[in-house]
């Protein structure tokens, strides 16, 4: 019984010696923690996009075909974006809504770039839940403010695709883009 | 009981292996093995060394721009590189311009937005290297009825992979007099080339590095045979396993930690256990 | 069950008194790696790779899960899949060189882990069960590797694929259609590639569960020990925490130094390169091999090259392969020496040595080309092999004059003239 007193519970003994016992058992401890915690990494970091997915997350399109009034359906990191050659009418529709009332405030200016206020480039998700909306086609109901409408669960956007109507919180997503000549508009 | 089964069982299996080897032993003996040309006069690879060799290896980007230059010169006339992609060659050292310019200097098969059909295009960052020939039955037409195999992981497809490359590369060679007389059925046969480091010695490749200058290189390094071999070996290091370097150096500081927590974990393994150990002196 | 002087869970906070009450996992932990479970003291390094065994099971598992993340079961692509999870998948060279170099480590400690059980008698009563669940996991383990192998679908998985299965149509009447069967086809194609990696996603959980009553019936003697003696009192045990879990530790520390050493700087050196070729089935590659862990026996398989009487070389060789590890599940009932450890057996020591000889030169003849002299090399060596555990031990058994054996477990630890000093303190 005396043995195993001693035996079982070193930390019972008395001096230094012990002290030190004990700070080499936790820095085993912590080591291996470390080692355990590092392997998450790898782990974690290996769900995330890989570098072939990552290398595609740019799109160059070819805008010359789009005559004011029509709309193309191009991808860009596997999701569709909406190219519209907005009219003038569309243009002034848009620009006489009182920012005020909208719920996601942004003129049209915003959301194109200078120059070439015609060029309406968005993505082609719902804010709200992910849908594609219907619009761009030809053909497609633009819904009752003649931007884009998503049938999933109704939600309404105007010509600067806008949301005015229906469950979505935000304007549709405006992708960083540039115009790399007149024709050619190069996305991501 | 059992046992007596499981020495029967055990005379059954020795027997029948006896009798085996009394069967092999004896053909063996009365019809020895024929030696073939290739036992005597197969070589291994040459000894050679590259920049990513050993346990602290890294590429020398400026070789490997070299071996690029050579594969697509000579190589990629008739071998692909098709798990290999234009935006990969940044590793080598190239920026995004320059891999935009590569990539476009290669036609890759597309589709016309227009009408649909198939139709070549300049190659973007994203596209992988072209092949050569549009299938396998194509290939084999166009070269003597073998298939140049593809080239991404060759390297590692072969023992001794980078210095196979490049001794098979430099190994061309006639035929030795001494192998035509002991073995007169063993000429190579016309079409194939002779290589010594070849496995079965007759190669269906000519011999793709003829001429020092065959390739000009920017960098002012001399293109001799040699040099083109060693490079284009070195790149197909690297296009067998580009993370090749990043092993290497993760490997280390791996390998410094669990050093330091092993010695850590013995340490309180010894304090653990120092009461049960010290009884027995 | 455990022996008297184990100690006794006792929960102090009140939460884990009321999980006691509701769910005693707690309990269960304690007493199976915790200070519960008393495990003799005398335990040498031979004794961790059960412990190591069971991380490796570990590794190949979670890296396993997530290769199966990025890796594709279509015999169109899984090739390029792989390469894929190599070259662009963050960190996926590091994952697919882990798992296969895991493979690798799990079978060498396995088998030092079975070789140990050999000389320490680990298979005879009252842990013969241990033992037959051992093999088990061995057998399973097999399986296992053999269908990741085919995965990669490179020359060597496909052809691995085909000579595996070959091995069913030996059986004489339903051998053909058996192998069709295996295949769901006349050679390895899709449809093998699917069920191998769903079946390589399966077993290693079935491992698992046989790995679970693998301890459970491990706990009910209690671990054995080098010196074959069965414990007898309190100072013959330490608890296994923090004793042993402090030994376990530290040597899988070493041993995950020696495994990364591996996988970040030789990760192909047990590899073959022939797998780096994408699977042809117009050509088979000059010289098959399956991973190494098989050669001891794939060199048996390939010993038996003539008819024995009316049984074909080929069914032979295929019985004899199987045989080779079937024979492990009659060992409690072949050696019938009541002296467990080999250490106290020297006629059995001298044949142990001879067998693990043999197998190493298996091995080496199962890796190298099937041609003279390596099969008739193997020829003799399977000789041993099969005398060994069908003839010898049997007759050794019953002959041999064991050493005498130490008292107990701490005389053995301590030496019998400190046994004495000690006495008086108890």
């Amino acid at each position: 019984m005396a043995e195993e007193a001693i035996t079982d519970a070193p930390e019972l003994a008395t001096g230094d010696g012990v002290r030190r016992r004990d700070f080499i058992n936790l820095a085993a401890v912590s080591a291996a923690g470390v080692a355990g915690v590092s392997l998450l990494v790898p782990l974690i970091s290996q769900m995330a996009p890989s570098a072939d997915v990552l290398a595609e997350s740019s799109t160059e399109v070819d805008i010359s075909a789009i005559q004011p009034g029509q709309a193309i359906k191009s991808i860009f990191r596997k999701q569709p974006v909406f190219i519209r050659n907005l009219t003038p009418k569309e243009i002034a529709e848009a620009n006489a809504v009182p920012i005020s009332s909208l719920r996601d405030p942004q003129t049209l200016a915003e959301r194109t770039k200078e120059g070439k206020e015609n060029w309406l480039i968005t993505m082609g998700v719902c804010t709200h839940l992910g849908c594609v909306p219907l619009g761009a086609g030809e053909g497609e109901i633009k819904g009752e403010f003649g931007g884009y409408f998503c049938p999933c669960h109704g939600s309404a956007y105007d010509t600067a695709a806008r949301i005015r109507k229906g469950p979505a919180p935000k304007n549709l997503e405006v992708p960083t883009y540039e115009f790399t000549s007149d024709t050619v508009v190069k996305i991501g | 009981m059992i046992r007596i089964i499981s020495i029967l069982v055990g005379l059954f299996f020795t027997l029948g292996l006896a009798w085996s080897f009394g069967n092999g032993a004896y053909t063996a003996i009365t019809e020895p093995a024929p030696v073939t040309a290739e036992h005597e006069f197969h070589l291994v690879p040459k000894e050679v060394h590259f920049a990513s060799d050993g346990p602290f290896g890294k590429f020398d980007r400026q070789q490997l721009q070299r071996g690029f230059q050579v594969y697509k010169e000579v190589c990629s006339a008739c071998h692909s590189l098709r798990l290999v992609a234009f935006r990969d060659l940044a590793a080598l050292g190239y920026n995004e311009a320059e891999v935009k310019a590569i990539a476009k200097g290669f036609q890759v098969p597309g589709i016309d937005p227009n009408t649909g059909e198939a139709n070549m295009r300049p190659g973007l960052p994203t596209d992988y290297f072209p092949k050569p020939f549009a299938n396998d039955v194509a290939a084999r037409a166009a070269n003597n009825n073998a298939i140049p195999p593809d080239l991404s992981l060759i390297t590692k497809a072969r023992h001794d992979g980078g210095p196979y490359v490049y001794s098979l590369l430099t190994g061309f060679q006639a035929q030795p007099a001494e192998l035509l007389k002991e073995f007169p059925d063993a000429k190579t046969p016309n079409g194939l080339h002779y290589n010594p480091y070849f496995a079965n010695l007759n190669l269906a490749m000519a011999p793709p590095l003829t001429a020092d200058g065959q390739v000009q290189y920017g960098d002012g390094t001399k293109s001799t045979v040699d040099q083109m071999a060693k490079d284009v070996s070195a790149f197909l290091i690297w296009t067998a396993e580009p993370k090749l370097e990043k092993r290497k150096q993760t490997g280390w500081p791996v390998l410094g930690f669990l050093l330091f927590a092993t010695v850590l974990g013995y340490m309180s393994y010894r304090s653990i256990w120092a009461e049960k150990k010290k009884k027995k002196a | 069950m455990s022996f008297p002087w184990a100690h006794e869970y006792t929960p102090s906070h009140p939460f884990m008194k009321w999980m006691d009450e509701k769910l005693p996992l707690p309990r269960l932990v304690y007493n199976s790696v915790g200070s519960g479970y008393p495990v003799p003291r005398n335990l040498n390094y031979f004794w961790n790779f059960g412990f190591l065994a069971l991380a490796c099971l570990g590794i190949q598992i979670v890296t396993g899960v997530i290769l199966a993340m990025h890796y594709a079961a279509n015999a169109g692509v899984a090739f390029d899949s792989v390469e894929h999870i190599m070259r662009d998948v963050n960190w996926g060279w590091m994952l697919r060189y882990a798992h296969a170099n895991g493979a690798s480590a799990f079978f060498v400690v396995i088998y030092i882990h079975i070789f140990r059980g050999f000389f320490y008698g680990s298979y005879k009563a009252p842990r013969e069960m241990v033992w037959l669940l051992g093999v088990v996991i061995f057998l399973l383990m097999m399986a296992t590797a053999f269908m990741g192998y085919v995965l990669p679908w490179g020359q060597m998985s496909f052809w691995g694929a085909k000579v595996i299965t070959g091995l069913f149509s030996a059986i004489p009447l339903v051998g053909e259609p058996l192998q069709q069967w295996l295949l769901g086809g006349f050679a390895p194609d899709n449809a093998s590639l699917n069920r191998f990696f769903s079946l390589h996603y399966l077993l290693p959980f079935v491992i698992v569960g046989v790995v679970v009553l693998h301890i459970w019936a491990l706990h009910i003697p209690g671990s054995s020990n080098p010196t074959g003696v069965e414990v007898k009192s309190e100072s013959d045990t330490v608890p296994f925490y923090p004793y042993y879990i402090a030994k376990d530790g530290w040597a899988m520390g070493l041993f995950a130094f020696l495994y990364c050493a591996m996988l970040f700087f030789f990760p192909n050196a047990l590899g073959h390169p022939d797998n780096y070729v994408p699977a042809n089935p117009m050509s088979t590659p000059a010289h098959i091999v399956p991973e190494w862990y098989f050669w001891p026996f794939y060199a048996i398989l390939r010993a038996f090259t003539s008819d024995f009487f009316f049984i074909p070389a080929k069914l032979m060789g295929v019985l004899a392969m199987f045989s080779a590890i079937l024979v492990w599940f009659f060992l409690p009932w072949l050696d019938r020496s009541p002296v467990r450890s080999g250490s106290y057996r020297p006629a059995f020591k001298k044949f142990f040595i001879i067998l693990l000889i043999d197998v190493l030169i298996l091995g080496y003849c199962g890796g190298a080309p099937a041609a003279e002299p390596y099969v008739m090399i193997s020829q003799i060596a399977a000789i041993y092999y099969f005398a060994h555990f069908l003839i010898i031990l049997p007759i050794v058994s019953s002959i041999e004059r064991p050493d005498p054996l130490p008292f107990s477990i701490t005389e053995a630890v301590l030496g019998s003239d400190e046994q004495a000093a000690l006495a008086p303190a108890e």
